[in-house]
């Protein structure tokens, strides 16, 4: 296994404000985190939550205006990506950190060759000759798992169906071996024996490659086969984080407890299985100066209307290393309330 | 592709046949007759075998079947013949315009270069303009240069030919004196002297018809470029690392150009028919004149002639529009 103590990239306080004509949206709000060498973060969170904001914060990628991002620091490999030159960060996107979008149906130039689009970050990054580029290119769509890979680099994307096409992105993604993937919900627009396929090919990359991903998704049930570490994200902030196993054995949130229970049982009649949060996420306004999830939370108390409740470490470990958590309540208490509540 | 352009050349043929039968009925049962013009001295017997001569008294379908004929046979050959000295068309007779007498193609052979050349420039520069605009105002939407590109579309859009026209002749033939006023359709353009002035005096209506003709299309460039940058493959470009320059002027662009072409390609055919207004502002002596002086003279042969070769036209660069998306847009597959 890597070492995991060093990390590849360090995030603090990150915040993005979206200003709009309707005023600003405070899309991201002090989000901290850290990526270890080789680590798979899991990020989960309902929609609106603010997960994909904040991994196009880190590397620039939100359109600007009406994107924003305010402050904080994305230390990779040492250097703050929110310091440097657009130019410097450009040789970054792409080279050391590769990107797979949600949709791949639509992710893809339609008017380009797959082989023209594998080469490009090679040609930038690399500045591979065509030819050369033209054989990574080939390694490259072997790797994914696509047959017949030299005869498809003239292939339009059109005819590739989508899991086929989310090859090709994550093969784009890694084309200059990134230190970071970033994967945004790569699985939910396919369909189920594709999703399990591309789940596969992530884990078996990651063992040959052993690069770090970021992997966000709404799913539960996929963070657990796959990520070493959970942020579950509210309100455009980190609610609670924890390595996999704990977060599932001991989840402290409010919002972590009842999104565990909205994974489906193997078992019962389809409607009882799923079972969904009651009420809508918030569109904040203005920064939080109170616990974002306090109007869907069935432990709320007086104090969190008045105070957005920091991170605050569960497990002993500082915050950020081991299990913490963003609520008032602490945790034996709630747990207490919650076998009440449930009784 | 091939079997698809095939295919609609074939039925290109019955579309333009009910066509040509349209505008030959159409311009034949419009009031007035070609003899208006001349003078009521003339004898009546005389006016008879003058009609006959012109085979005006034959009825209207026969007109017709002739016509064809004369279109289709007579005048292919005849150019045919022009070219590599064959014989093919002799003693045939060519439609002939009943105001001058000439073949109706000789005169078009006249006037069509005028046409092509001040018309065909102002089309090409009114594009060369566009593009760019388009494009910068698209990536810098609601720019002051944006802004300014939509002044500019408003302006070319809303103020007609006649009026801006004018206004070019008055500021830079009148009161600059830059440009002449006329266009001198005898000029021969043979050494450097006359190819300036040919150049200055096709400036003030290319201006013109450039400037209507950049307002519609940098309109188009810049809608489409903008239904292209708010697309996800905008963004992986974007995650690529690639720069600004790539993204928009490669990515972007590639896709936005598919329908602009489209559109350019179906404004071809406006070029053949003139610019009525400007050619006569500017005594281009072109296409839209003829138009305009043969409807005029009730010369029915050469408003007959001249209407369906523009229908030929459209329906030609309809097809050649529908080929370059085909070969622009590897999604579209006609077969
Ligand atoms: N371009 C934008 N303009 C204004 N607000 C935006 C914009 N993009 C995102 N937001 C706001 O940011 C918030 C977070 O959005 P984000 O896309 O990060 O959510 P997400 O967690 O990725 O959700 P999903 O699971 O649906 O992808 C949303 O509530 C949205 O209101
Ligand atoms: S801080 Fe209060 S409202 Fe927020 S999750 Fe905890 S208990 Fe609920
Ligand atoms: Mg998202």
């Amino acid at each position: 296994m890597p070492d995991r103590a060093v990390p590849v990239l360090d995030v603090k306080g990150l915040k993005t404000v979206f200003r709009t004509r309707g005023g600003e949206i405070h899309a991201v709000n002090d989000v901290s985190f850290h990526l270890g060498k080789g680590e798979l973060l899991g990020v989960v969170g309902e929609s609106g939550s603010g997960k994909s904001v904040s991994m196009m914060s880190l590397i620039g990628l939100l359109p600007s205006p009406p994107a924003d991002v305010r402050g904080g620091s994305v230390m990779l490999n040492g250097r703050d990506l929110l310091k440097i030159s657009e130019d410097e960060l450009r040789s970054v996107r792409g080279a050391k950190v590769g990107f797979v979008f949600q949709d791949p149906m639509t992710s893809l130039n339609p008017v380009f060759t797959l082989g023209n689009q594998i080469m490009e970050p090679l040609i930038k990054h690399m500045k591979m000759p065509k030819k050369a580029a033209e054989a990574r290119a080939i390694e490259l769509l072997e790797l994914v798992g696509i047959p017949d890979a030299k005869n498809r680099l003239s292939a339009y994307p059109h005819q590739f169906s989508g899991g086929m096409r989310q090859r090709v992105m994550i093969a784009i993604a890694l084309a200059c071996d990134p230190d970071v993937l970033i994967a945004d919900e790569p699985t939910t627009a396919l369909d189920v024996t594709i999703q399990a396929q591309i789940l596969e090919l992530v884990k078996e990359l990651r063992q040959k490659l052993g690069m770090a991903i970021i992997w966000i998704t709404h799913d539960l049930g996929v963070i657990a086969g796959i990520a070493d570490r959970v942020m579950v994200m509210y309100g455009g902030q980190v609610v609670e984080q924890a390595p996999v196993r704990e977060l599932f054995a001991n989840p402290q949130h409010p919002y972590t407890r009842a999104l565990l229970k909205t994974i489906p049982a193997i078992s019962g009649p389809r409607e009882a299985r799923l079972k969904v949060i009651e009420g809508q996420p918030p569109i904040m306004t203005a920064a939080p100066t109170a616990c974002p999830f306090r109007d869907r939370c069935e432990y709320r108390f007086d104090t969190c209307d008045r105070v957005n409740p920091p991170r605050r470490a569960v497990d002993g470990a500082p915050v950020g290393q081991g299990h913490d958590v963003a609520c008032h309540w602490s945790a034996p208490a709630l747990a207490a309330l919650s076998e009440v509540a449930h009784a | 592709m091939l079997t698809f352009t095939l295919r609609r050349l074939l039925l290109a043929i019955p579309t333009l046949l009910a066509i040509s039968l349209v505008i030959f009925l159409l311009v034949d049962l419009a009031p007035g007759s070609p003899m208006s013009e001349i003078p009521l001295t003339v004898p009546p017997d005389v006016r008879q075998r003058m009609i006959e001569a012109l085979g005006a008294d034959q009825p209207v379908i026969v007109r017709y079947v002739l016509w064809l004929r004369q279109f289709f046979w007579v005048e292919p050959a005849t150019l045919f013949d022009g070219w590599f000295g064959t014989t093919w068309a002799e003693g045939e007779q060519r439609i002939l315009s009943w105001q001058s007498r000439s073949p109706v193609f000789t005169i078009i052979g006249q006037r069509l270069p005028q046409t092509l050349t001040v018309i065909g420039t102002a089309y090409l520069v009114g594009i060369l303009i566009a593009l760019p605009i388009g494009i910068y105002s698209a990536y810098r939407q609601y720019s002051l240069f944006d802004q300014g590109g939509t002044l500019f579309a408003m302006i070319g859009f809303s103020v007609p030919t006649f009026f801006s026209g004018t206004l070019f002749i008055i500021i830079f033939a009148v009161w600059l004196g830059w440009f002449p006023t006329k266009y001198d359709t005898q000029l021969v353009v043979n050494d450097w002297d006359s190819f300036i002035k040919q150049i200055q005096q096709m400036a003030l209506p290319v201006m013109t018809l450039g400037l209507a003709n950049a307002a519609a299309i940098s309109r188009y460039m810049r809608s489409s470029m903008l239904d292209n940058m708010g697309m996800d493959y905008v963004r992986t470009a974007r995650a690529k690392g690639l720069s600004e320059r790539t993204v928009v002027l490669k990515h972007v662009l590639r896709n936005s150009l598919i329908p602009v072409v489209t559109v350019i390609a179906l404004g071809i055919p406006a070029i053949f028919g003139g610019a009525i207004i400007t050619e006569n502002l500017f005594g281009v002596n072109g296409i839209g004149a003829a138009l305009i002086g043969a409807i005029h003279a009730n010369d029915i042969p050469m408003v007959q002639t001249l209407a369906f070769i523009f229908a030929v036209l459209i329906v030609l660069f309809n097809l050649i529009a529908d080929v370059l998306y085909g070969l622009l847009d590897p999604r579209i597959r006609y077969d």
